[in-house]
């Protein structure tokens, strides 16, 4: 690799630095070295704009890359390549592996792992509770000094209140989220998809909006209780944004995420039982998905995250009660909500942006991510491709998995490139690793 | 008539009754000495059953024998799939041995689609889940029609745990689609909310309902439920929604009773009342075989007589 590299006549949006206009940007020994029109090559590889947008490289809160434990499904290496295709440069790892990550020695077995691959930079998160089980509170502390961001028993909701109470005041001298996947037992068991007109329709098992809205309003109260910090994952229900909202105006520590696919699908969709649309909280009613894309609009709900949840072909080619939920994502993302949220004028490409790489960076209190894109910051960057159509599928995904709740669907914006701190890990939209 | 039936949603009304006038030449063959006719002769018939079923799988068998169909019978139990092997293996196993329709029973929700988009035969769905099933539907409007002049306005009364009941969601789904009104009758619990976007009426009250009906359609109840907490006895269940002896007498003269069987006798369905002439539970029974042999029929020697057609006009042109 060069050394220097001039990216010239990029469309540079960073909301960060409130920046949008076409300038160029040099990049050297993995920094970003100068950011202006008209920069001399002196001897730097020129890579030419032509049109394309260059962005801070995106940073997803909610990944699950399998490793170790579930490699039929996902490796840290395709799940961050596949994060690479996707103009990703960060990405926090769920800990549902296996062993979970609930203790340093596996963090740091995944770093090592995702280190060597050097495809993105993978931030694991280590669970709540031991072994995910929703019991005893894990070495937060030490896990935070370990370099950890964010914590959770994702795929579990902490269903107890006191375990709940105490992350979220234990937590609070270290700076780490507390997040949440709301999801209340009781109301779930058994469940298919979301309950409604279509799961009648369909004889699927229902779980109500309320499944996930009892235990949002519980936990922001134990938020107001701690004042720790919640994340609220995977957002699925307008009631859920309306508290989310009302919590932030009280002055609330509470952040929140929401899907490409829970913004851009409804109930509707599972007419065909597919079961790549079998979905970990259910996409819901159109009502719903209405009132995420306003919360997202306006700020209430944070980030875009994917839950990009591999599974292996002979997993999911079954029934569809039987199939694991969760769709792929990280390779789409950005092209799925370009499609129907920013072309469609719901968000302008600044607040995408915003959503999809500042804020997450912010959350996570991650430095090197997320802009501005400025000298002396880490050189991670994306450029897209805003006009290129294409279909989800019609190439192979670079992730191990291929269940993607979009595959056939027509999308616009295309990642073109990716550059971690100042190397290519996506270039003329090919891996280069 | 489509490639699959997968569910009674995607009948018309043009169909229901050319199922149903064909299922009524059929039910003659039913009562001859020789009970064949060479309809399917070389055709191969599965039956693929992955939830235990007596009355619906030997309805088939027998529909697709009086066809002269070649019938095979898979049962989930004691075959490869005890040996874990996949729906989907088990399917291209069976289209790898030439079969012309597959006839599922599934505990899962859909299955028949699965199946339907990984082979090319014909998946016709004899019950998936809590979901449909489409042919109990049919075998019960074939019955409804021998006692009613027409659908039209039928009142019929679909008593029970509607929320778990594929009968009821194909029986309500049909009755709509042939211009017959439906009340779901039950506790809220088992009754989904969202069936008043069905074109149905919902009532909590069976007593009150019981005058106004033209069919009486009791459904099983599953003692399963009651463990689950959907009601909370057996005993209150029977008072409240049972068919008695007294209930009965509420009921219109001309009234019928359907159950689609097997009865829980002093659950659902006091003992003596299934056994009323007015109870037309039997004839479901008979009626079923004629309707099945429709659907086979018509979904089979539909493809089979249009290939004959197209060969037949290649032969005249060369």
């Amino acid at each position: 690799m060069p050394e220097r590299t001039l990216l010239r006549g990029f469309r540079l949006v960073d909301p960060v630095a409130g920046h949008d206009g076409t300038t160029d940007v040099l990049v050297e020994d993995g920094l970003v070295a100068a950011v202006g029109p008209g920069l001399a090559a002196d001897g730097a590889e020129v890579v030419d704009g032509d049109g394309l947008v260059l962005t801070p490289g995106l940073v997803d809160l909610h990944a699950h890359l399998r490793e170790p434990g579930f490699e039929q499904k996902e490796t840290i290496e395709t799940g961050t390549r596949a994060a690479a295709a996707g103009g990703y440069t960060a990405v926090v790892a769920m800990p549902n592996t296996d062993p979970v990550t609930d203790n340093v020695a596996v963090i740091a077995e995944v770093r090592a792992r995702a280190a060597a691959a050097a495809l993105c930079e993978v931030f694991p998160a280590g669970s709540i509770t031991r072994g995910l089980e929703g019991e005893s509170l894990t070495d937060i502390g030490e896990m935070a000094a370990a370099g950890v961001r964010l914590l959770t028993d994702d795929g579990n909701c902490v269903g107890s209140s006191r375990v709940m109470r105490l992350a979220l005041e234990y937590a609070r001298p270290f700076g780490v989220l507390i997040a949440q996947h709301p999801q209340d037992a009781g109301l779930s068991e058994g469940w298919q998809m979301h309950e409604g007109h279509y799961s009648a329709l369909l004889g699927l098992t229902g779980v109500p909006a309320e499944a996930e809205e009892v235990v949002v309003a519980r936990d922001l109260a134990l938020a107001r209780l701690t004042g720790g910090r919640l994340h609220v994952m995977h957002a699925s229900s307008a009631r859920t944004v309306a508290m989310v909202r009302e919590a932030k105006a009280e002055g609330l520590r509470v952040s929140a995420e929401v899907t490409p696919h829970h913004l851009t699908l409804s109930d509707e969709d599972l007419v065909t039982y597919d079961p790549n649309r079998r979905i970990n909280p259910p996409v819901r009613t159109p009502e719903h998905r209405d009132g995420l894309r306003a919360g997202l609009a306006d700020g209430t709900l944070d980030a875009v995250a994917t839950d990009h949840a591999p599974h292996a072909a002979e997993e999911k080619e079954r029934e569809f009660d039987l199939a694991p939920p969760g769709t792929i994502g990280l390779e789409t993302a950005f092209a799925v909500v370009h499609t129907e949220l920013v072309a469609t004028g719901v968000l302008t490409l600044s607040e995408l942006i915003e959503r999809m790489s500042s804020r997450p960076a912010a959350l996570l209190g991650l430095d090197g991510h997320g802009g501005p894109v400025i000298p002396g910051r880490p050189a991670n960057l994306a450029a897209f491709d805003l006009t290129a159509e294409w279909t989800a599928g019609e190439r192979p995904f670079r992730s191990l998995a291929a269940n993607s709740a979009f595959l056939g669907r027509r999308l616009r914006g295309r990642p073109v490139h990716t550059i971690l701190g100042g190397r290519f890990t996506l270039r003329d939209g090919e891996a280069t690793a | 008539m489509n490639k699959h039936l997968l569910s009674v949603r995607d009948l018309s009304r043009e169909e229901v009754v050319r199922i149903l006038d064909t299922a009524e030449s059929f039910r003659e063959v039913g009562t001859r000495v020789i009970k064949k006719v060479p309809a399917l002769r070389g055709r191969t018939v599965v039956n693929l059953f992955y939830e235990n079923s007596t009355r619906t799988r030997i309805s088939f068998e027998l529909a697709a024998k009086r066809l002269s169909a070649d019938v095979i019978n898979f049962s989930a139990s004691g075959s490869s799939v005890a040996k874990g092997e996949s729906l989907k293996d088990t399917a291209l196993t069976l289209e790898a041995m030439g079969a012309d329709a597959i006839v599922i029973r599934h505990s899962s929700s859909g299955a028949p689609y699965a199946l339907s988009s990984w082979v090319g035969a014909s998946v016709l769905n004899a019950g998936d889940g809590t979901h449909e099933h489409p042919t109990q539907a049919l075998l019960d409007l074939f019955t409804m029609r021998e006692h009613f002049a027409s659908f039209e306005g039928l009142r019929v009364g679909i008593v029970g745990d509607v929320r778990h009941s594929r009968v009821a969601r194909s029986l309500a789904f049909a009755l709509g689609t042939v211009g017959g009104q439906a009340t779901l009758v039950g506790p809220p619990t088992l009754i989904p909310p969202e069936a008043s976007g069905w074109g149905v009426e919902v009532s909590h009250d069976l007593d009150e309902v019981l005058p106004k009906l033209d069919v009486c359609y009791m459904l099983r109840v599953q003692r399963e439920r009651q463990r689950q907490q959907f009601f909370p006895s057996v005993r209150e269940y029977a008072r409240l929604f049972g068919l008695s002896r007294a209930r009965v007498g509420r009921l219109p003269e001309h009234a019928i009773l359907m159950h689609p069987g097997p009865m829980n006798r002093g659950v659902e369905i006091e003992s003596e009342v299934a056994d009323l002439p007015r109870a037309v539970i039997t004839d479901q029974v008979t009626n079923g075989i004629a309707v099945r042999m429709s659907l086979l029929y018509l979904i089979l020697g539909g493809d089979a007589s249009r290939a004959a057609e197209a060969e037949a006009k290649e032969a005249a042109g060369a």
